[in-house]
């Protein structure tokens, strides 16, 4: 072995010991400060994680793109729903009068309430994009209520990090982290463009998540869970997109 | 022990640096993961737009005749594609990140090392339209190239890689973040001055276009130069046989 060779060779060991230790110390501060996502594991993982980071580190409180009324689309597309269960055609057909949200989990109180509890609650609007993973987007006003004043009614304690969602229809569910879940404009939906949400955009309440695409925004909502433990939930990795291959964080 | 001298005389039969050919292959492996992928994202909905939306109830900016790999697009085909959007886009988003910190190593490296300067910037000489004319002439009559380029890029391959680096790769990083609801969130411009996020996504593809037609021209030099000759060129660094490949 020439002496070039071997003094290349401590060089590129040092250098690679000094990656790898420098991987290893970040890996600690991400988990740390909370910069590593559910499906932040496997092949993926390295990928998914610097995203969210660096999502973290420079979106956590960024506002959402709002529009001019003038932009909001004259045909908004609905995407395909599965069929309507019997049991949501008898709520659709008293109105949702029985339609509920149950909110619980690391709660202080939690508590059920009804579309009229919700909108007795503050009501806002916001003109933002729905934007879907196929690659099409469209621009509505969202009514609503933010869904960080029905977290604070509930009492969030304080080791909760993800909000779980679920649809009426079983198996069909999501995860946002806490940054997500108190930002203003993420809202419980009941509106769209001056009327009621429609069945066909997620109606009679859809959480609206306009700074991640729209397999985030789920529709038909009836129950949030609030969790310091994302693992116990499905597969462990924050939703079934992941199963899917679809990133948990889409915010992208 | 070799003297100084020596050791230089080593360095000089690298044709390329160490830093530059495994950026170089790093980037042409995620870059292949980028085009395979995108490839099946852009099949879910085949049609393009211009403007901040478009979707199926909206008038496209054209269409790519093929059928959708999702049933919620009028193809006129009444056939549905398998439908690869899942792995694709977790592939996607992780080779994005390769190129982008690959990028951010080469950029470094490129300007600290004067790699930009010694092998990219044209000549002050060559800044004229007729170094450019004088250069395709001898593509075209098919002249060998002369001894003075062997060893470093002619104005046309010195142009057409910054152009790559400075002005494509750049531009697809962008409309690729254009397209980032949460990104957009916080630089909200990077998608207004594109003109909203379809025009974003539609000049994303149009610039894997170019980038891949740049890869077509790229590997057909290559391949006429020598192929193999080139490929050891930018894979161990040796290039001693110019006269190899011929």
């Amino acid at each position: 072995m020439n002496p070039i060779s071997r003094r290349k060779l401590i060089r590129g060991g040092v250098a690679a010991a000094a990656g790898l230790g420098g991987l290893a110390v970040a890996d600690r501060l991400a988990s740390r400060y909370g910069l590593i996502p559910p499906d932040g594991s496997g092949i993926y993982g390295p990928g998914e994680t610097l995203t969210y980071a660096c999502q973290r580190l420079l979106t956590t409180r960024t506002p959402a793109r709002e529009f001019p009324r003038g932009m909001i689309s004259k045909k908004p597309f609905a995407n395909e729903i599965a069929p309507p269960t019997e049991e949501f055609k008898r709520m659709q057909a008293g109105g949702f009068r029985d339609w509920r949200l149950v909110v619980d989990g690391t709660v202080a109180r939690p508590m059920t309430l009804s579309l009229a509890d919700l909108k007795s609650l503050p009501m806002q609007s916001q003109i933002t994009e729905v934007a879907c993973e196929e690659g099409w987007s469209y621009i509505a006003e969202w009514i609503g209520t933010p869904l960080s004043g029905v977290l604070r009614e509930a009492g969030v304690l304080p080791q909760s990090r993800y909000v779980v969602y679920y649809a009426i229809e079983k198996g069909l569910w999501e995860s946002i982290d806490m940054a997500d879940a108190m930002h203003p404009h993420t809202f419980l939906t009941m509106g769209m463009n001056d009327g009621d949400l429609p069945v066909a955009f997620g109606g009679p309440l859809r959480l609206r998540v306009p700074r991640q695409l729209g397999y985030k925004s789920l529709k038909f909502l009836t129950h949030i869970t609030v969790t310091d433990d994302i693992k116990k939930f499905g597969s462990g990795k924050g939703s079934v997109d992941p199963d899917y291959g679809y990133s948990w964080y889409a915010g992208i | 022990m070799p003297t100084a001298p020596q050791l230089e005389e080593a360095k000089e039969t690298r044709r390329h640096s160490a830093v530059v050919r495994v950026t170089h292959w790093l980037t042409f492996i995620a870059f292949v993961a980028l085009v395979v992928s995108g490839f099946e994202i852009v099949i879910s909905h085949p049609r393009f737009y211009w403007g901040e939306v478009g979707n199926v109830n909206t008038r496209p900016l054209f269409v790519i005749p093929i059928p959708a790999s999702r049933d919620t697009v009028p193809t006129g085909y009444g056939y549905v594609m398998n439908d690869q959007n899942g792995w694709s886009r977790y592939l996607h988003f992780e080779a994005a990140w390769v190129v982008l910190l690959t990028g951010l190593v080469y950029g470094i490296y490129g300007l600290g090392s004067g790699h930009f300067r010694k092998n990219l910037i044209p000549a002050r000489s060559d800044w004229t339209w007729r170094a450019y004319r004088d250069r395709i002439a001898k593509y075209l009559r098919r002249k060998r190239a002369d001894r003075a380029e062997e060893d470093t890029y002619n104005v046309l391959q010195r142009t057409a890689y910054l152009v790559v680096i400075l002005v494509l790769f750049p531009l697809v990083i962008w409309t690729g973040l254009a397209m980032s609801p949460s990104f957009t969130s916080a630089f909200p411009a990077t998608a207004a001055l594109l003109g909203g996020r379809q025009s974003a996504r539609t000049i994303h593809f149009f610039v894997t276009w170019l980038l891949l037609l740049f890869l077509a021209v790229h590997v057909a030099m290559v391949a006429l130069s020598g192929f193999w000759s080139r490929m050891r060129a930018m894979t161990t660094g040796e290039a001693r046989d110019f006269k190899e490949g011929q």
